[in-house]
């Protein structure tokens, strides 16, 4: 009987079975960022414990860095004195931080990959819970709480239950207009935000197969969204592909090395799954939420639902329909939009960029609504401006802005206010959400907030896209 | 380990309906912007509390604010309790404001796990024994429950149900080995030996 990857990373990586029953898993990578440290520092300095392993840390500053005005110190002192905390424990114990105005500084989920830190076959811990999104390379990725931090700060190692594996194989062609984005939306809408509780989630099936690394971490990236904790693509060709010549990756030889190893660890063909789930890329279309969680999303085209006293849960239909001040029964198209936010660790990668600003190439903003990109990272940002993307989006009204998880999450000034309507390609709906505790939120890709952008109302990107180039998608 | 060792919370409770209630909604973003845990308590679902929050159920007092549950110690949940973000913040806060165990019908994974590494027991029992729990709160909101880890029940006015724990998680906090560090850092040898064997630790 073959093993999954999950299993064989496991078996690799367990040291010792707890007395609690928890195995005790050593952390091949952890990431760090300013939100989820301080308080496990200072629990470190209190007991005198050193970090057990800083060459296997790395850190950066994402969440709460303003996206403009950057110079120091910070108008916002909570923010600077975040900054500065992550500075000190950085300098004071040893590990390495790709701060303030340095060349490698994104979103955490964007630069591991990006810089090569992110291998196959590993165990990645972080304290943010899209840390699945290290799994598009066949890594076990592990978002984390703050004492958590800390166990793996002081013992690079974390006390963890075994996972179950569920495979979901996505097969065949994603038609025109449908995304990474849109798969992973349908994925939790069929499953439930809740149905992947005590599951790893393998993505697997022909559509996955061709995707690339960018599409691949958009999926993982939500795995979180439907309650899998873990979500991962057996490492292939594209994935050495995207890691060679990385500044972490190895070089020449060991590439070579590496790359056996990390092809060892995928999923055995014979491999036995604790579920399996197949969904048809052909019958998918492009989706928004209406809701105020990712599981409440409905086709471009569809019909907002009504509260329906036959089912169950329409307690949670009544709040969200109420929350997001909809009718039920209504068409989702025509919904007017105020805020269309491109960005975050789900989709702020230079592919996702590069779609948005064709659908925006030639066209503006509608007068009313307030456009924001924010690139994932520095590099990013660098790659798209040798592009020209910055000049397409600032030509049609959006702000182009610096690297971090800006309005994903309002903890910078970048928030929604009132009730404002956001179009955004994040990964998160929740009430209050994005900075405004009435903020209203709709989950859609990025192709899909560019055209809302441009219509100022939910549109369907294939009526726009075709215009611009048919049938190029 | 003595003093963490926790056996059974007894208190009274404080049902919150709802499903998928997630972590965003408990500690709203902005209150994460401190370097230290404190205060928390001040902000536990601020924003649904402040009445600022549209929809249905804002309309009716939070149950954090009525004061028929001033004093409660154990908070009733729905199904998918603490699903979303990763925050610590979000039991943290909860602890601090003086909740001692949660009970619900399930838990997302995160949440759990941290809510067991501050010592805050999260319990399961099924929908309908949940249903009967929260009714007799609402009824009697001075009766006591008792949760009982050893056991695996908990009671409330004679009415007993099985509590669900998985054993990890039970053990560490009977034993008081929910602080986990100091059980990693036992047999560190150990560590250094598994990292050894894997190639991408030492280069390829
Ligand atoms: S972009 Fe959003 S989801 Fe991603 S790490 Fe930042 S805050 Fe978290």
């Amino acid at each position: 009987m073959g093993k999954t990857l999950l299993q064989k990373v496991w078996d690799a990586h367990a040291v010792r079975i707890l007395p609690t029953g928890q195995t005790q898993l050593f952390i091949g990578l952890h990431l760090i960022h300013e939100v989820t440290t301080p308080q496990a520092f200072d629990a470190l300095r209190a007991r005198g414990w050193k970090v057990s392993r800083p060459d296997r840390t790395f850190g950066t500053v994402d969440h709460i860095v303003p996206t403009r005005e950057r110079n120091r110190p910070f108008l916002d002192l909570l923010a600077e004195d975040m900054i500065t905390a992550l500075e000190k424990n950085c300098h004071d114990f040893g590990i390495r931080l790709a701060g303030l105005g340095d060349d490698r500084q994104g979103i955490v989920h964007v630069i591991g990959p990006e810089l090569g830190l992110t291998q196959p076959g590993m165990t990645i811990a972080c304290g943010d819970s899209h840390t699945s999104t290290h799994g598009a390379f066949g890594a076990v990725a592990f978002g984390i709480g703050t004492s958590q931090v800390r166990d793996v700060l002081a013992s690079q190692c974390l006390a963890i239950e075994p996972l179950k594996v569920r495979r979901i194989k996505v097969d065949g062609v994603l038609p025109r207009g449908v995304y990474a984005k849109d798969v992973i939306l349908a994925i939790i809408q069929k499953l439930g935000v809740g149905g992947g509780v005590g599951y790893a989630y393998e993505y697997a099936g022909s559509a996955i197969d061709r995707m690339s690394m960018d599409e691949r971490m958009t999926i993982c990236n939500m795995s979180i969204e439907g309650g899998a904790r873990v979500g991962y693509v057996n490492p292939d060709q594209t994935t050495f592909d995207y890691l060679k010549g990385r500044p972490f990756a190895p070089e020449g030889e060991a590439f070579e090395r590496a790359k056996a190893w990390w092809a060892s660890m995928a999923s055995d063909a014979d491999a036995r799954y604790d579920d399996e789930v197949v969904i048809r890329a052909e019958e998918l279309t492009p989706l928004v939420t209406w809701g105020v969680n990712p599981g409440q999303s409905i086709g471009v085209g569809g019909r907002i639902p009504s509260v329906d006293a036959s089912l169950p849960d329409q307690q949670a239909v009544a709040d969200a329909l109420a929350y997001m001040g909809l009718e039920g029964g209504k068409p989702i198209a025509g919904m007017r939009v105020d805020v269309a936010f491109i960005g975050s660790c789900t989709n702020s990668r230079l592919s996702d960029l590069r779609e948005a600003a064709r659908i925006v190439k030639g066209r503006h903003v509608a007068p009313h609504v307030k456009g924001l990109v924010v690139p994932g990272s520095v590099a990013v940002k660098r790659a798209a401006e040798r592009e020209g993307l910055d000049e397409i989006f600032r030509t049609a009204g959006f702000e182009w802005r610096d690297a971090g998880c800006s309005m994903c999450l309002g903890m910078n000034p970048d928030k929604l206010v009132g009730d404002q309507v956001c179009a955004t390609s994040s990964n998160r709906n929740f009430k209050g959400r994005q900075g405004s505790p009435t903020g209203r939120t709709l989950l859609m890709s990025p192709a899909m907030v560019a055209a809302a952008a441009v219509a100022g109302e939910v549109v369907d990107v294939r009526e726009l896209s075709a215009e611009v180039a048919a049938g190029a998608i | 380990m003595d003093a963490l060792r926790i056996t059974h919370v007894e208190g009274t409770a404080l049902p919150m309906r709802g499903e998928d209630v997630d972590t965003d909604r408990i500690m709203p973003a902005r209150f994460l912007r401190a370097v230290t845990f404190e205060g928390l308590e001040q902000h536990v679902f601020e924003d649904e509390r402040s009445g600022s929050v549209a929809g249905d159920r804002a309309k009716e007092q939070h149950p954090f604010d009525n004061p028929q549950y001033a004093g409660a110690s154990i908070l009733l949940v729905n199904r998918n309790f603490g699903c979303g973000s990763s925050r610590e913040h979000a039991p943290q806060g909860l602890r601090r404001w003086g909740i001692r165990a949660v009970v619900g019908e399930s838990f997302s994974e995160i949440f759990f796990g941290n809510s067991v590494m501050i010592g805050l027991p999260c319990v399961t029992v099924s929908p309908d024994e949940l249903h009967e729990l929260m009714e007799r709160v609402e009824e009697r909101p001075s009766a006591v429950l008792r949760i009982d880890l050893t056991a695996g029940t908990c009671e409330i006015d004679g009415f007993t149900c099985a509590i669900g724990l998985p054993a990890a998680a039970r053990d560490a906090l009977v034993t008081g080995a929910w602080d986990t560090t100091g059980l990693l850092l036992a047999r560190y040898e150990e560590v250094n030996a598994v990292a050894a064997t894997l190639p991408y630790v030492a280069g390829f």
